[in-house]
């Protein structure tokens, strides 16, 4: 399990990291806490000639929340998000998701940064960032801009992001109302068989705005905006949920692998969307 | 091959200087350079955990973690945690409550569980379950596993008290 040889960089600020990978092109990669990336060297089907480790960039950390805009840097892990106060009050959802990420080693090194930047389909930020209409902030050789999370997704491993560009953040504005992060997994340390992120608003017995996205149920996250739509204007009881699913079903696109065939993913999907509604709608 | 880079690790507080190819991992420059091998290599996939060593303040499975990445970090071993003269309560505790069989998993274990015990110094038995779940076990079923760790928790708590 020893990759293909590489040259190591870790530059100090955001300017020579981009600098490297201007000089390098496709032969370079940035690593963040390197556990999808270092797997795929070890086994290489990943080779990456120059490898420009971002650790020491300071502007890539840190957690801010400035009234109801949440900022997390590319380079916080999922153990700083489970660990942060602020972000428990603020956006219990992402808490819930990061603590269903791998395991408690993987968590320490695995960063937000590289779970949405990778563009792996297994991941589970993409799909929570679908759900909360996050933004992805990218800065390039012709400067920074902003793209919504919605609109990042090519296809596996392929997203609106340059070669030339690092992602340095992602913000979203703080939910209100009801949040569930639901995942099935064969084991811990395993990719979901099928995930549903559920954030919903209720005035009374009615619901009044649903957002709902799906992980690993095609080769991009799914926002599954019709399925959100059918809980609006009911009680979220069983006939809206029924909906809800049908409409996230005809929204996926799940293929057969290790975890089981597409029919039973497509049947596992409904279920644990049916769960997240349950519970996002009883915290509502 | 490429060049080889010069490394800083501080392994059990001592400082070592070393030349490593950027792509060595760092569970073999701990191993097969610097002899330090209480850190086992199981699945080398960063499933099993009997590689965790910790680095700075977190657990890592240093399996999945380049050499050069580790340059100028701090790394806690089995080494560095107790001594057979001198045991960690850990150790103590996975003695005395059969926390291990055949051992392979076990410096692994313990080492994730220091770094448990520092951020969670007085968990549940749910919470050890949750925290310790990135180590494989193939032998005890973690029932004692489980055990030992609440075990030195409370030994540990204990010590701390009485010295207050």
């Amino acid at each position: 399990m020893i990759p293909a040889a590489f040259e190591y960089h870790r530059p100090g600020d955001l300017p020579a990291a981009l600098a490297l990978l201007q000089e390098h092109g496709d032969d370079a990669r940035v690593i963040a806490g390197g556990h999808s990336l270092i797997p795929m060297m070890k086994l290489r089907m990943a080779e990456v000639p120059h490898l420009i480790d971002l650790q020491a960039i300071d502007a890539l950390r840190g957690i801010t929340i400035d009234g109801h805009r949440i900022t997390l840097g590319a380079m916080v892990t999922q153990a700083e998000i489970i660990a942060h106060a602020g972000l428990t009050t603020h956006a219990p959802i992402l808490r819930e998701a990061a603590l269903q990420i791998a395991d408690p080693q993987v968590r320490a090194m695995g960063t937000v940064g590289g779970n949405v930047a990778n563009g792996d389909p297994g991941n589970d930020m993409p799909g929570l960032m679908q759900c909360l209409n996050a933004t992805f902030h990218v800065t390039g050789p012709a400067g920074s801009r902003d793209i919504p999370a919605r609109e990042f997704y090519e296809s596996a491993y392929l997203t609106a992001r340059e070669d030339d560009e690092i992602l340095t953040a992602v913000s979203f504005d703080a939910p209100t109302g009801g949040q569930a992060y639901e995942k099935q997994k064969r084991k811990i340390g395993d990719y979901a068989t099928a995930a549903a992120a559920v954030i919903l608003t209720r005035l009374g017995d009615r619901c009044t705005a649903a957002s709902i996205a799906m992980t690993n149920l095609s080769d991009t996250p799914i926002w599954a905006e019709a399925a959100g739509e059918a809980l609006v204007g009911t009680a979220c009881g069983e006939d809206a949920v029924i909906a809800a699913i049908t409409a996230m079903q005809a929204a996926i696109d799940p293929s057969e692998d290790n975890r089981g065939p597409a029919e039973f993913k497509r049947h596992a999907a409904g279920i644990i969307l049916a769960r997240a509604i349950a519970r996002a709608w009883s915290r509502a | 091959m490429s060049k080889k880079m010069q490394i800083t690790l501080t392994v059990n507080g001592t400082r070592h200087e070393l030349l490593a190819e950027p792509r060595e991992l760092l569970i073999h420059v701990l191993r097969e350079r610097l002899n330090i091998t209480g850190p086992h290599i199981g699945c080398e996939t960063s499933h099993c955990g009997a590689c965790t060593v910790i680095m700075g303040d977190r657990s890592v499975k240093s399996c999945t973690v380049f050499a050069a990445q580790a340059d100028g970090a701090s790394i806690t071993t089995i080494e560095g945690l107790g001594t057979p003269d001198a045991l960690h309560p850990l150790q103590e505790a996975f003695r005395e409550h059969h926390g291990l069989q055949c051992g392979f998993c076990t410096p692994g274990m313990i080492t994730r569980a220091a770094q448990l015990l520092k951020e969670n110094p007085d968990p549940t038995e749910e919470e050890v379950r949750f925290g310790m779940a990135g180590n494989l076990c193939r032998c005890t079923g973690y029932q004692n596993i489980v055990k030992s760790v609440l075990a030195a928790a409370a030994t540990i708590n204990a010590a701390k008290e009485a010295a207050e």
